[in-house]
């Protein structure tokens, strides 16, 4: 038997960050140890042969997630992805990924886990958007900003990952580390008016 | 605050990103040759116009990738972002 010894960066706040609002406002949790891999293909890749080999359909664009079961696919940038699903033993999802990506894409392509970089925060609820926005510039309105959705930016400057999950609405906020209890905390500070 | 647009992102606040400089500034095609002076003005002079500028920035907090927008140095005008090496 393994013994889990990992800590993620949010768990002393994990109380606080449940404690807070409600159904009618807004809500938090982190999402611990969440896989993260990231792609990165040179300009000859071969991109849609990629998403065959990730069994995902191909993003309409930077910006976009494509989403099979719980695994997403982030499209950061041109030839930048990020693909992220639920806790497991990482290296599973790397080897994998790796392997496969070789045969699609050859030496174009790179897979590296960086599931250690990043926790996850997801922030839902009707205030979600409002929230947000005390530290974000980005327009999360619906005419702008939608399920299926990501960007990266600065949110109370701190660079993050945001992606959209449904239309409650609920923001997925992955951020770095060493941000992450600022920016929790930042969360809740943010959050006092609308949970009153 | 200058409102950027981004080739990949859309627009963005200025704070997202970092300066660059002049586009097209070629690197010289053989260095060992060039001269000091020549070598003095591929480094520090620059057009410096009163007008529509061609200038280089990166998006730093975004996607982190070079582009390069027409500037209009008086009025902070922004016209056609594009990604490096494709022209207008």
């Amino acid at each position: 038997m393994t013994v889990d010894v990992r800590r993620s960066p949010l768990a002393e706040l994990a109380g606080e960050l449940a404690a807070v609002g409600g159904p009618g406002s807004v809500r938090f949790a982190e999402r611990p140890f969440r896989v993260q891999v990231e792609l990165r293909a040179a300009a000859d890749a071969p991109v849609s042969r990629l998403y065959e080999a990730l069994a995902l359909m191909l993003p309409r664009g930077v910006g976009y997630v494509a989403s099979t079961g719980d695994r997403d696919a982030l499209c950061l940038a041109p030839r930048w992805w990020l693909v992220t699903q639920s806790p497991e033993p990482a290296p599973v999802l790397e080897s994998a990924l790796a392997g496969r990506l070789r045969t699609a894409g050859g030496a174009a392509v790179s897979a590296v886990d960086v599931s250690a970089q990043r926790t996850t925060i997801d922030v839902t609820g009707p205030n979600a958007r409002d929230v947000l926005a005390h530290g974000c510039s980005v327009d999360l309105h619906p005419r702008a900003f939608g399920p299926g959705r990501c960007t990266q930016t600065a949110l109370a400057k701190a660079q993050v990952v945001l992606q959209q999950l449904d239309r409650a609405p609920t923001f997925r906020v992955l951020v770095r580390a060493s941000f992450a209890r600022y920016l929790a905390e930042w969360l809740l500070d943010a959050a006092t008016e609308y949970v009153g | 605050m200058l409102y950027i647009p981004c080739p990949w992102c859309g627009p963005r606040d200025e704070t997202e990103f970092r300066y660059g400089g002049e586009a097209g500034v070629a690197y010289p095609a053989d260095p060992d040759a060039v001269d000091d002076a020549a070598w003095s003005e591929y480094l520090f002079v620059r057009s410096n116009p009163k007008g529509w500028f061609e200038e280089r920035w990166v998006h730093t907090s975004g996607c982190r990738r070079w582009f390069t927008v027409r500037r209009h140095t008086v009025s902070y005008e922004i016209r056609d972002p594009r990604p490096i090496g494709e022209s207008t």
